[in-house]
């Protein structure tokens, strides 16, 4: 029934920010929009815990945006050099090696995260083993209990 | 005032252009298909970010810029799933990653499905 709720609050309040207009009918046809997508999603029974991941370390969460954003930028300068350097310097390497995360969420925001710095995809995704194919030698052997790892450990909260 | 958030906004455009661009050349110039994507991972980052940092500048605090914040974070959503998606569907179909020149022992040789 919570998860329901902070379903439909935060339904109505996406309907508000995309629509920016508050008369009436409108407001009433973005509440009634609202709960229709709650009944199907109750009867569908797809409310799934992570609708309202209150087992997440948000303010911890606040703190790794700023930090994740800063290594994206990092990495895509180093891959940006590399991809306009006339002898293009790379090594594609495959790496395999266990993420330290046990949860779920922690798991895909650890392979999220890894995907989105430029430079390394997360491959395959499985509890204690990803594997990784990242665009430089030095890339991939960085992986393994990075401080990546660290941080997506410490979001979670159990 | 405005004339310092256009030049700001003009230099973040500029610059997702550049990046842009980056990844486009980093597309065609890479070897293999796995290598491509790490091309096109700088264009949908700083390309598209700083683009998107560059048009809500130009919008200012309107409601235009929430939507633009929120195409930012459905795309710091989404494309990692879909690289993550395409890559996998790539190894399980049997294509091979090009490695590196002198292979060392931390490497793996993806296992067959």
């Amino acid at each position: 029934m919570v998860r329901s709720l902070t379903t439909l609050i935060g339904l109505f309040l996406f309907w508000l920010l995309l629509s920016g207009m508050f008369v009436p009918f409108l407001l009433a046809a973005g509440l009634g929009s609202a709960i229709a997508v709650v009944m199907f999603t109750r009867r569908l029974d797809i409310i799934a815990a992570e609708a309202t991941p209150t087992y997440l370390n948000w303010f911890k969460f606040v703190a790794y945006c700023p930090w994740l954003i800063k290594e994206i930028m990092v990495a895509a300068w180093d891959v940006t050099k590399r991809i306009l350097h006339p002898k293009m310097p790379i090594s594609p390497t495959m790496v395999e090696f266990s993420p330290s995360q046990t949860t779920d969420t922690g798991l895909v925001i650890h392979a999220n995260s890894i995907t989105l710095t430029p430079g390394t995809i997360s491959v395959e995704v499985e509890r204690g083993r990803f594997l990784v194919h990242a665009l430089s030698r030095e890339g991939g052997a960085s992986l393994a209990g990075s401080e990546m790892d660290s941080r997506c450990t410490s979001l979670e909260r159990h | 005032m405005t004339i310092f958030i256009d030049i700001l906004s003009a230099l973040f455009l500029a610059g997702g252009a550049f990046f842009c661009l980056v990844g486009g050349i980093g597309l065609v110039r890479m070897p293999d298909f796995y290598t491509r994507m790490h091309g096109a991972s700088v264009t949908e980052t700083l390309g598209a970010g700083f683009m998107l940092i560059g048009l809500i500048l130009q919008a200012g605090l309107t409601l235009v810029a929430v939507k633009l914040a929120m195409i930012g974070l459905l795309i710091l959503f989404a494309s990692p799933t879909a690289t993550h998606a395409l890559a996998k569907a790539a190894l399980r179909s049997g294509l091979k990653p090009q490695l590196g020149k002198q292979p060392s022992d931390d490497e793996v040789t993806p296992s067959k499905p």
